[in-house]
């Protein structure tokens, strides 16, 4: 797996002892640093049924539930933290479900690849799809559903009413200031209520 | 990689209680006996204990055969043996059947030391919460202060519920497999058509059918049908026998046609060979008042606080009888809690009875969830 310096950053927003969920927590590894460095109290969400098996495998709490129907069942403001590492680009209901993290969750964790990366953006200039260590999928095969950029997603958060309250942009584990949206191949956000 | 073994050759066994049991519906039992068999070893630090709780029509016999009898293969085998999901190399398993069970145990079939004869109608109504009272005695005789796991398949299920709520601090993990935190109307109507069937066959003689020297088969076969169907799902069962005609054709005739009426008569006959129709009653009151809620206002999330064991909870997609949803809400009430719980929703055709299935999946999840825990040499 890369880009587990997406981990520290998201370790770096979560206090120790908090009620944390992981929404499409693949194998469990990010929940499972989180239990380690922070002793979280967490719960993983997986659909695809390997990758849950391998939860359980890691010592994870995962429950199989399909996010693309909502996160009914849980209640309003239970976690502190709802996180979903480098997993929203693979969904259909990108509104419902940002809605749903900041209905049951103090505050939303949200990583994903930025498709403004100048490298994703020569690309496309030379003709052909992206593919990268962000993107890694050739384009019949990517689980990926939206393309979207960081600017894209912040126009998204300003139409939602959702505050960004951090962000931090990365590439190749090396953090960007300037010019994110081109510079940037993955970028992490702490989002709240407005 | 060791293959999946049988346990082998197994022998039941038999243990006697006479301090009395008070049981929820406010009747007591003075005087009772368990049949129970065990897999595996105790270890030293007796903690690798695992209890198995069986569902509607289950007994002691998870694993292995009788010696007299190479047929009689357990229920549970599948699941339960060397390098299995749940493994005796590691864990020291034990089935037992509950009371008012027709396979040795207390129940209806069997003796009334008070008068000499069968207990009949007259034996008391027992809930799941009095089984895992009387399980919890057996453990304490097998000297066991703390269960490794507790699990359990629909009304087996119910009950490794109700041992987190019952003995919080004797159970490390439970399983609950296929269940609910209590019946719908529809499975409590589904139970009760099987019960008048059996109530109303001529030769019930009000439960005391013993010593008219019958059986109410008739009834038993009835309500084992209609059971059977709410086991199977509608594709299970399109696979399985489609609109297959016995004869290539339609007779017009109410004898057997379609291949499915063929299956459900012969389960049905097989089963009222075998089961006693007084513990099929009992035992689908049992589940119909299972309802740990009912005392907290119908609040789930605060029937479970008591629970302090890790879960895993298992459903199969095709369940209709006890559906994902249900067992959801199972898990919504222990996350809020704040309780461990795993959940993983098979994707499995064969409805409610997937859970006594091997299907790679769910036995996997078993299998790792199972591995997790913890047990001293």
């Amino acid at each position: 797996m890369s880009y587990r310096y997406d981990y520290d950053v998201i370790a770096q927003w979560i206090a120790p002892g908090e009620k944390v969920l992981d929404l499409g927590c693949g194998d469990g590894s990010l929940l499972r640093h989180l239990m380690q460095v922070r002793q979280v109290l967490g719960w993983g969400v997986e659909n695809d049924p390997e990758k849950l098996l391998a939860c359980v495998k890691n010592g994870v709490n995962a429950l199989q539930i399909d996010l693309e129907r909502g996160l009914a069942g849980f209640e309003n403001g239970f976690f502190d933290h709802v996180i979903m590492s480098l997993s929203l680009q693979a969904m259909h209901n990108t509104q419902g479900i940002l809605a749903e993290m900041l209905r049951v969750g103090r505050e939303a964790v949200v990583s994903f690849p930025n498709f403004g990366y100048w490298r994703h953006r020569q690309s496309i200039l030379n003709g052909r799809m992206p593919v990268s260590e962000s993107l890694p999928h050739q384009w019949f095969d990517t689980p990926n559903v939206r393309f979207f950029t960081i600017a894209d997603f912040e126009a998204l958060c300003e139409m939602n009413g959702i505050e960004v309250r951090e962000r931090l942009a990365f590439d190749q584990g090396k953090l960007i200031l300037e010019e994110p949206n081109f510079l940037a191949s993955v970028a992490v956000y702490r989002l709240g209520r407005r | 990689m060791i293959q999946p073994q049988s346990v082998g050759i197994v022998v039941p066994q038999r243990a006697r209680f006479t301090d009395p049991l008070p049981l929820k519906s406010g009747e007591r039992l003075d005087d009772y006996e368990l049949v129970y068999e065990t897999y595996g070893s105790l270890n030293a630090a007796r903690d690798n204990a695992v209890l198995v709780c069986h569902a509607l029509s289950g007994s002691h016999h998870v694993a292995g055969v009788y010696a007299n009898d190479p047929a009689s293969t357990g229920w549970w085998d599948n699941l339960v043996g060397p390098g299995k999901p749940l493994d005796t190399r590691k864990f020291f398993v034990i089935g037992v059947n509950n009371l008012g069970g027709c396979y040795g145990s207390s129940g209806p079939n069997a003796i009334n030391p008070a008068t000499g004869k069968r207990w009949g109608a007259d034996f008391p109504f027992v809930t799941v919460e009095d089984w895992v009272n009387a399980q919890a005695r057996l453990i304490d005789r097998l000297g066991i202060e703390r269960l490794a796991a507790v699990i359990g398949g629909s009304l087996g299920g119910m009950q490794a519920l109700s041992w987190t709520l019952q003995y919080p601090e004797r159970v490390r993990h439970a399983a609950v497999i296929a269940s609910a935190p209590k019946l719908t109307a529809q499975n409590i109507a589904f139970n009760e058509v099987a019960r008048q069937a059996i109530l109303s066959d001529p030769d019930f003689h009000g439960g005391h059918y013993y010593e008219h020297g019958v059986v109410p088969a008739r009834g038993l076969k009835l309500a084992r049908m209609v059971g059977h169907i709410t086991y199977l799902s509608d594709d299970a069962m399109a696979e399985k026998f489609g609109r297959s005609l016995r004869h290539g054709k339609t007779l017009y005739s109410f004898d057997v046609e379609f291949e499915i009426e063929s299956y459900l008569r012969y389960q049905g006959d097989k089963f009222a060979g075998y089961f006693d129709a007084n513990t099929y009653l009992l035992t689908t009151k049992a589940l119909d008042y299972y309802d740990p809620a009912f005392e907290h206002g119908g609040n789930l999330s605060a029937a479970l606080a008591r629970a302090t064991a890790e879960f895993l909870v298992v459903s199969f997609t095709t369940d209709w009888r006890f559906s994902p949803a249900r067992s959801r809400e199972i898990v919504y009430a222990l996350l809020h809690n704040r309780r461990p719980v795993s959940y993983a929703e098979i994707d499995c055709a064969a409805g409610h009875d997937s859970f006594l299935l091997d299907d790679p999946q769910y036995h996997a999840v078993l299998g790792a969830w199972f591995d997790r825990i913890e047990v001293r040499p």
